[in-house]
């Protein structure tokens, strides 16, 4: 501790005279934050009743609609429009980036690979999160359990990469001991010659979905449980008395009484899963045929410095999420008409 | 006021209700609940033994080794705190400017989205469904597609070229981050906050309303009081996304050193070459445990909150 | 107990250097305000000359250069220390800003507004592309003239996009290097080959013999694997076919697939994938670059052939000792030989280096970019005790304490053939897509060599 404290402490040229301002404009800030609420709700409550028709729309939804209007969708419509045009954004080429993405055999892999992480992810998550979920329902020190569970989402996804690269590391040398936990647990049960595990396709695509399982299905156990607790006892209480078996419980009672959330769930997670590239990026660099859209989309924009290619491949992406929204919309719709 | 989220269950039992919660608890469940918990730390586990070896170690064998053969080093997390040259800060101050980022990154975009929801779930408009079913689908906008346009923004003042704002030379500040992370964050947020304002009681609100609240009374005395546990609860997701961040900081900080947050710091560590993992064990480490105790001590706001859809089914 | 006294000494020492650094800061004070106030009066002290060599860059006093770049610590520290005295001298102050997201923040940022004064581009092919977009600007005449008195022509036309002269060299490295331990070699009598038949046979005696695997061959690194593989096939390009077709290849004058480009995998394809030579063949995809020539110091491989600046990471990571080939007795120690050409007399070299641009023109920026093309930084960075070195032709070879570089220094000044690493400059689908994505492949998936060629010669761009 004391030598930490002291690194802390050692004299260097920066310091408070840095943190001080910046300090300030954040506190400065928050404060401005919270005063401009407090003056917008004092007009809003002095207004007349017809005042308060307009004024009502001006301080509570306006806000979020210009934000969103100059952050994300002026973006998207300027993405639509670069992925017409060239790798410099400068002449117009109409379709032929699309007709690329769908006659490249790379990009034919990565858009399968898309497609099985945006099956396995959700699905996996999920389903264990619901199982952790409901035998944590009752239990004794359930608590300890789903902090545990949960521990991954508070994990970077730098520090995931690190963290299962210790995992899958392969050691090709057969004299000098294994660094990866999978080549050392395969050797301990009789493979001598493990498989180079982040090479070998289509396992490889399998392993990296493992990480993000890990890690996604914290969020998934945490949202459903919290579903679950809310199911009356005695409706439950119910079913026991009838002699319904665990099982019975657990698929006529539980879930259909959740059904909503587990939509809700499995929503976000899909969306997450789309958008995620670190993981793929930092651990094979979307090489192995492990690629997936939301990588090669930055490698096109970035690395290969081509707009037009990025933004096609970004708008296939947004493509493939519609069905998805499709279904939530009906699904909240026939709860609206419920109500 | 009428209690709206549920009494947690098994709080008070009585002679019945125990015997049906030993019922439940069924013991092979909860073991293979355990076991299940204690298989997804091993990976984390295995970090944190790992950052306390020495690199000769981490490089030639495995953590798992560290049981039969300890070789403590405190040596890595020194590196991380004291590495550096005459002119890079303390990790005091990546650990200050991470709070100064994250915390209002985290207000800004619930207060934001508390309103649209509310107006989303309680204003009566045409265009309402539309509006919210868009905002919906704006999640999925990944992230890079939107650095140059707002840069742009930030930095010149202009959209698309045109100039629309005069060049408030805001950029080499938190402001720029603070803006970014608030819209990345407003469709999840305005999504489940509204799934959850949604089923506050509607003759609540018409009483209220009968008794002549206006809208803005009606949101602070009664709406805003109830939805707290469920802000609570997005406001953990908000955090930690926002502290493990690394894109946003990145760009929107300008390369500035001053006010560069931990995630950028640890990056560097890694080494020009990319050898330096062993700091990044540390590093990782030390990152992730603001996070954890955010979760630890706001996590039962999850059982009373965070209602994202209806039970009643 | 060991660790507890490991800590008290970890302890002794934190502070003994923390005292030095707050002493040597507190020194530089001092030195500071004879050396500028000294003036022709001439300062007693001998350490600093006073501030004379800066005197064209004076009048820029409290302004801030920023110099945006990948080189991060440990490397980044020795660079911020070579700017001390010019920073005292000139009251410029040098915002070093490394990060590894570079290529490709350094768009993002050009674009969106808020670029870095300067940034240090490590290939001349990112240079063109940022170059195009109209964000930078020319190098200033001085700079020009610098580096026209002080490097080869050839350097000065890296720096040069579309006729336009804008980014000036910084640090080079040497590729054409063959990395062994003279003991290993000493111990079983093996002779350092001169030809390429030679290294080949030598390969066959070392797997005959059993006493190593004859290569450590890495290509991983993140996202630019297989970048260790482009480095083979441009030294074989130059040594099988000659300068100029190598010429004609990188701008693609010579396509990519045409019967030369496989005549040279081919060649490379008898060490590279051959298991008897490199162990096993796909875990070359997964073996990272950096801990590849590891096997040399605990005797486990023979050969690594690798540039100039892996001695370094070496010597960090493995405890390796960089030692001249006459050391042979030197447990770990390292060094290198000239890797082989057709004939002996045939010596071709292969390097790589990094080039300074400039977006802004203000004085204070030029100041520093030409700064930066003086023989007298460029000698005193070389001899801060890291394994750096430039082109520079008035780098003296004093300045270079690594044996390695120091040989290296000498080929870059005095080699009859020099070329750029061809990945570097061919366009950035290629050379930072493709050529690393094929090579990767041609090892992990055994991929067919006329079909990895095809595949590249597919990808380049049209224009």
């Amino acid at each position: 501790m004391g030598i930490l404290t002291f690194g802390i402490l050692t004299a260097r040229e920066t310091g408070w005279d840095v943190i001080a301002p910046n300090l300030t404009i954040t506190i400065f800030g928050l404060l401005t934050f919270a005063a401009v609420i407090f003056l917008l709700f004092v007009i809003g409550e002095r207004s007349s009743v017809k005042a308060q028709e307009w004024v009502k729309y001006l301080v509570f939804l306006v806000p979020a609609l210009f934000l969103l209007t100059i952050g994300l969708i002026y973006p998207a419509i300027r993405t639509l429009f670069l992925s017409f045009m060239d790798a410099r954004g400068e002449n117009f080429i109409g379709f032929d980036n699309y007709m690329w993405a769908f006659t490249k055999p790379e990009i034919l892999v990565v858009l399968r690979n898309t497609i099985i992480w945006t099956l396995a992810v959700p699905i996996f998550s999920t389903t264990i999160g619901l199982g952790i979920a409901y035998f944590t329902d009752r239990m004794k020190r359930g608590t300890w359990v789903k902090s545990l569970i949960f521990m991954p989402m508070a994990i970077s996804f730098v520090g995931a990469s690190v963290i299962w690269r210790f995992v899958y590391q392969y050691e090709p040398n057969l004299n000098k001991p294994d660094i990866g936990l999978m080549s050392a647990l395969a050797k301990a049960i009789g493979i001598a010659d493990p498989p180079i595990w982040l090479i070998e396709a289509p396992m490889n695509t399998f392993l990296l979905i493992a990480v993000m399982v890990w890690i996604q299905t914290g969020f998934a156990m945490v949202v459903l449980g919290a579903a679950m607790k809310n199911i009356p006892d005695e409706i439950v209480e119910a079913s026991m008395l009838d002699g319904a078996s665990q099982w019975r419980r657990f698929s006529q009672i539980t879930v259909p009484m959740i059904r909503s959330t587990i939509v809700v769930v499995v929503t976000t997670v899909l969306i997450g899963t789309l958008k995620v590239f670190d993981i793929v990026r930092t651990m094979t660099g979307g090489n192995f045929e492990t690629n997936v859209i939301a990588n090669e989309m930055f490698n096109q924009a970035f690395q290969q410095r081509n707009y037009g290619t990025g933004s096609a491949l970004a708008i296939l992406l947004f493509l493939g999420v519609i069905p998805i929204v499709a279904y939530n919309i009906r699904q909240l719709r026939r709860e609206r008409t419920e109500r | 006021m009428t209690q709206l989220a549920p009494k947690p269950s098994g709080l008070k039992l009585t002679r019945g209700r125990r015997k049906v919660k030993d019922a439940f608890s069924s013991p092979w469940a909860s073991f293979f609940a355990i076991v299940i918990a204690l298989l997804w730390t091993i990976p984390t586990f295995g970090l944190l033994v790992t950052s306390f070896r020495p690199k000769v170690d981490i490089v030639t064998t495995g953590w798992w080794t560290f049981f039969s053969n300890p070789n403590v080093t405190l040596e890595n997390y020194q590196t991380v705190f004291l590495q550096g040259n005459n002119v890079t800060p303390p990790l005091s101050q990546y650990i200050f400017n991470s709070f100064a980022i994250t915390i209002p990154a985290a207000v800004f975009p619930l207060t934001i989205a508390v309103f649209a929801a509310y107006a989303l779930a309680w204003f009566e408009f045409k265009g309402r469904d539309f509006i919210f079913f868009s905002i919906f689908a704006l999640q999925v906008i990944p992230l890079q597609l939107t650095l140059i346009p707002l840069l742009q923004l930030f930095a010149r003042g202009q959209i698309a070229g045109v100039q629309v704002l005069p060049d408030m030379e805001i950029t080499g500040s938190y402001i720029p981050i603070w803006i970014a992370h608030t819209i990345f964050g407003l469709p999840l947020a305005i999504f489940l906050l509204h799934n959850f304002l949604r089923q506050i009681p509607r003759e609540l609100v018409e009483a209220a309303r009968v008794d002549g609240a206006g809208w803005f009374m009606l949101f602070r005395k009664i709406i805003f009081p109830l939805s707290i546990p469920a802000i609570a609860s997005f406001a953990i997701f908000q955090f930690l996304w926002v502290w493990n961040d690394l894109l946003v900081g990145l760009t929107f900080g300008g390369g500035v050193r001053e006010i560069a947050p931990l995630t950028v710091r640890l990056a560097e560590m890694v080494g020009t070459r990319g050898s330096g993992w062993e700091v990044l064990t540390a590093g990782a480490f030390i990152s992730m445990i603001v996070p954890l105790i955010v979760f630890f001590t706001l996590q039962r706001y999850f059982i009373r909150g965070l209602l994202a859809g209806s039970v009643k089914g | 107990m060991s660790t507890l006294r490991r800590r008290l000494v970890a302890v002794g020492a934190t502070a003994i250097a923390s005292t030095l650094v707050i002493a040597g800061c507190a020194a530089t004070e001092e030195e500071t305000t004879s050396g500028s106030t000294g003036g022709d009066s001439g300062s007693t002290e001998e350490t600093m000359e006073g501030c004379d060599f800066y005197a064209d860059y004076m009048g820029n006093e409290g302004t801030e250069v920023e110099i945006y770049t990948t080189i991060i610590d440990p490397e980044a520290s020795l660079f911020i220390d070579s700017f001390g005295e010019f920073e005292e001298c000139t009251g410029i102050t040098i915002n070093w800003n490394g990060s590894q997201d570079f290529e490709t923040q350094i768009q993002v940022r050009a674009e969106g507004g808020t670029a870095p004064e300067l940034a240090i581009f490590p290939q001349p092919g990112l240079l063109a592309d940022m170059a195009r977009t109209g964000y930078m600007v020319a190098a200033s005449q001085a700079v020009a003239d610098s580096v026209d008195a002080n490097y080869t022509a050839d350097w000065k036309v890296y720096g040069t996009v579309d006729g336009v002269f804008y980014a000036a060299p910084l640090g080079a490295n040497v590729k054409s290097f063959v990395w062994y331990s003279p003991k290993t070699f000493a111990d079983n009598g093996w002779e350092i080959p001169t030809t390429w038949a030679e290294l080949l046979a030598l390969s066959d005696t070392i797997a005959a013999s059993g006493a190593s695997q004859p290569w450590c061959v890495g290509v991983e690194s993140g996202v630019a694997t297989g970048w260790a593989a482009t480095d083979w096939m441009e030294d074989l390009m130059l040594r099988f076919q000659d300068a100029e077709t190598y010429d004609r290849w990188v701008s693609n004058d010579l396509a990519f697939n045409s019967p030369e480009v496989l005549e040279v995998i081919n060649e490379a394809d008898k060490i590279l994938r051959n298991p008897d030579y490199v162990g096993n063949v796909q875990a070359i995809a997964a073996t990272s670059f950096a801990t590849a020539g590891g096997g040399l110091v605990d005797g486990s491989c023979a050969m690594h052939r690798q540039a100039s600046f892996i001695g370094g990471i070496l010597a960090a990571d493995f405890g390796a000792q960089i030692v001249t080939p006459e050391d042979t007795d030197v447990e770990g120690g390292i060094t290198t030989f000239y890797f082989p050409g057709v004939s002996a007399d045939n010596r071709p070299a292969l390097g790589g280096g990094e080039f300074v641009g400039a977006f802004s023109d203000r004085p204070e920026v030029q100041a520093v970019q030409h700064y930066l093309t003086t023989a007298e930084w460029n000698n005193k960075k070389a001899a801060d005790g890291g394994s750096w070195f430039s082109a520079h032709l008035g780098l003296k070879q004093e300045s270079v304490a690594d044996p390695v570089n120091k040989v290296a220094v000498d080929i870059l000044q005095n080699a009859s053939t020099f070329r750029f690493d061809a990945s570097d400059l061919m366009p950035g689908a290629v050379g930072a897509g493709t050529f690393w994505t094929e090579m990767t492949a041609w090892f992990a998936e055994g991929k067919d060599s006329q079909a990895v060629l095809d595949a590249i010669q597919a990808s380049w761009p049209a224009d």
